[in-house]
């Protein structure tokens, strides 16, 4: 094995160090934004959590359910972008040693079946994204039309970075092929390509596979520090959003500890309402509902960084599809925006401060919340378990428990359940009438 | 009216020290909603023919609290937990069958971190239970053969997973189950959820039940069956807007049981 330790070495260790050092300061400020949320005991049933992040995160058990076509050029990316990585091993260490596949001699015919495999699988992986690029921007498949501004170009930069980085690495393959005594013959592809640079001296191939190998290595760190900034961060955060999904039913709401401790009491005969809470009983939240994203609980949070936009919530629910403002993916856009704004505003100035805006009105508005049928379409639809409902839940809850704002229809069956027991205004002693009818 | 049914209340059986098998939870449309009450009353027909020992709440019943909650009324929902529980529990209840998906949704799930523990079941998985004993038996009837569709409650389907017991009552009705486009965990809501059923929907271009109905159409089904009281309102609304009107009855599952049986 021949070491050749010098200035591109240097170099390149200099550029990994740059690109962690970035990558670990973003990641880890949005870790603090998720814990900007309520606490909430989502690591009971551990070994659940973990089959299901098994079959949903890594193995996309959701994504071919409904959607064949997007499903499966999804899992071809997806596929390219685990194995393909297996290389970057190998690109990290040669970059380290200032070897030149430094694996090749040591797995000799598995080597060349490895990289045989790679290279069909950037192919495939070239034309699902030739593919996402035509569903996005000429077809405009339903689900992509409300995307605009940044969501639009989000969605295309991921592709664009793809189909470079595969096509570096094509070409990589292709140039070394032509020069002379490295081993490489090409691989499947990259053979086919090898006449590209042809009757090319010596040295200029060497300058173009250098350029291929730095072009592929440097857009890999580059799109590992877009992440934080973009949609795409789903390939990180599907998996803990995964494991820490809702495992009760999916119509099972949250019973509010709070409120359960204020009606037991009004419903305690020998209960002192003037009694001084009990010592270190201070859980009681500083309003109930949820208002701004502060107010809303981790797992939320981590929801809003995991959603890539998709649309498979906002094509499955009843009231977007018949027109009504309401988009699940709206929800949880405009929730890590707000987060986001939060977040700037701590940078800025050490802890967060009022800055008279809230997810509420200025973000989402409630007529947005009040069209929700609660169906759970969205929730079901979600390729990564995110539930845009249960914020809905959350907001409609500070609305009626903080504000007394319900929708005024909402208001009367809310008084006849207090009054006379059931949503319509009978009288509680009608109701076995039935019987006798 | 119509014939006299036998429906002993809990209050009338405890006073004899007669504790009933299963409790029957009507529920608010099925005491009140002219629609809703024709799908209590064949229900209380099956448990007769069935010779379940049943009891009702009657007036000691009260809202489950369901619709409160979806629409964000913490404290309401949980006064009338709270009612319930106790009235429930001093009854001792171990086991409750309601028509309603959302009686069902709330007593199943919601409650029993109250303190109100039973083992809850919709009528559709309570009938399939009684087929399953021997204690009921069907006929298919004026059904065999008839094209059905069944419309998936959202809060019996997608909340709680029941999709097949309903499906199942079908088969046993020698129907031909016609399913429609979005059926089952991919089903469409029929709009009434999450306290729509108690408002104006917002602003849009069409309203939720007419989409639904609809899909229901495209089947050319000869009935659209239903298993919930709120969805059967917003199914038989939309086919009064569309040219089957009049020829396409909206039936729950419990009724179409005792028309095949012609109970």
């Amino acid at each position: 094995m021949e070491l050749h330790f010098g200035i591109q070495n240097i170099l390149f260790l200099l550029a990994v160090g740059v690109a962690a050092f970035f990558f670990a300061r973003n990641f880890s400020k949005i870790w603090r934004n998720i814990r900007l949320g309520r606490a909430i005991n989502r690591s009971d049933r551990k070994a659940e959590r973990w089959r299901l992040m098994a079959k949903v995160a890594l193995g996309q058990g959701k994504m071919v359910r409904r959607k064949a076509v997007a499903g499966f050029f999804h899992i071809i990316v997806y596929a390219g972008f685990l194995l393909i990585n297996i290389e970057v091993a190998e690109i990290l260490i040669d970059g380290v040693l200032g070897t030149h596949r430094v694996f090749m001699p040591l797995l000799g015919p598995v080597y060349d079946a490895a990289i045989h495999f790679f290279e069909l699988l950037a192919v495939l992986v070239l034309i699902a994204c030739i593919i996402f690029l035509w569903r996005r921007n000429v077809q405009v498949v339903d689900r992509f039309k409300d995307l605009k501004g940044w969501a639009k170009r989000d969605g295309n930069n991921i592709l664009y970075i793809e189909i470079v980085l595969m096509a570096a690495l094509l070409l990589l393959g292709a140039a070394e092929a032509n020069i002379e005594g490295n081993g490489v013959e090409g691989w499947v592809v990259s053979s086919q390509l090898a006449p590209l640079f042809a009757g090319m001296d010596q040295a200029s191939l060497h300058i173009i596979e250098r350029i291929a190998w730095w072009f592929h290595i440097l857009g890999i760190l580059a799109f590992l520090n877009y992440l934080p900034y973009s949609k795409h961060f789903h390939i990180i955060m599907a998996f803990p959003n995964v494991w820490h999904s809702k495992l009760e039913p999916a119509g099972q709401f949250s019973n509010m500890e709070s409120v359960k401790k204020e009606v037991e009491l009004m419903m305690d005969p020998n209960a002192d309402p003037f009694a001084a809470p009990a010592e270190g009983d201070s859980t009681e939240p500083s309003r109930f509902g949820a208002k701004d994203v502060m107010d809303l609980h981790q797992v939320q949070l981590m929801n809003a960084y995991s959603c890539t936009e998709c649309g498979r919530c906002t094509a499955a629910c009843p009231a977007n599809q018949t027109g009504k403002k309401l988009s699940p993916r709206k929800i949880m856009m405009d929730t890590r925006d707000r987060l986001e704004e939060v977040s700037a505003i701590i940078d800025a100035k050490g802890q967060f401060e009022e800055d008279g805006k809230n997810l509420l009105d200025d973000y989402i508005s409630r007529e947005e919340l009040w069209a929700c049928t609660t169906c759970n379409a969205c929730a079901d639809a979600c390729p990564v378990n995110i539930d845009p409902m249960s914020i809905i839940v959350e907001m409609r809850r500070y609305l009626v428990m903080e504000e007394s704002a319900a929708n005024p229809s909402l208001n009367t069956m809310m008084s006849n359940v207090e009054n006379n027991g059931a949503p319509w205004a009978y009288a509680q002693a009608d109701r076995a009438n039935w019987i006798n009818e | 009216m119509e014939e006299i049914l036998k429906v002993p209340t809990m209050a009338e059986l405890s006073a004899s020290d007669k504790l009933p098998e299963v409790l029957f939870w009507v529920g608010c449309a099925g005491s009140f909603d002219d629609r809703a009450k024709k799908i209590t009353k064949a229900f209380v027909k099956i448990l007769h023919k069935a010779k379940v020992d049943f009891g009702v709440l009657g007036t000691e019943e009260t809202c489950t609290g369901d619709p409160a909650k979806r629409a964000g009324n913490e404290f309401l929902f949980m006064m009338q937990a709270m009612q319930n529980i106790e009235v429930l529990n001093a009854y001792e209840v171990k086991k409750i069958v309601t028509t309603c998906p959302h009686c069902f949704n709330t007593l199943a799930n919601e409650y029993p971190e109250l303190g109100g523990k039973y083992e809850v079941l919709h009528h559709t998985q309570f009938i399939n239970q009684l087929l399953e004993d021997g204690r009921l038996s069907i006929e298919g009837g004026a059904f065999k053969g008839k094209k059905i569709t069944y419309h998936d409650p959202c809060y019996l389907g997608r909340a709680n997973g029941v999709y097949e017991a309903p499906r199942e009552l079908i088969q046993k009705l020698d129907g031909e189950l016609v399913e429609m486009r979005r059926c089952k965990s991919n089903a469409l809501c029929c709009g009434a959820g999450g306290a729509q059923m108690f408002k104006e929907p917002e602003a849009g271009n069409k309203d939720i039940n007419i989409e639904r109905t609809e899909e229901a159409l495209e089947t050319k089904p000869d009935y659209i069956a239903a298993a919930c009281p709120f969805c059967n309102t917003m199914m038989t609304d939309g086919v009064k807007n569309s040219d089957r009107e009049g020829s396409l009855p909206v039936l729950d599952l419990a009724e179409m049981i005792i028309q095949a049986e012609d109970l």
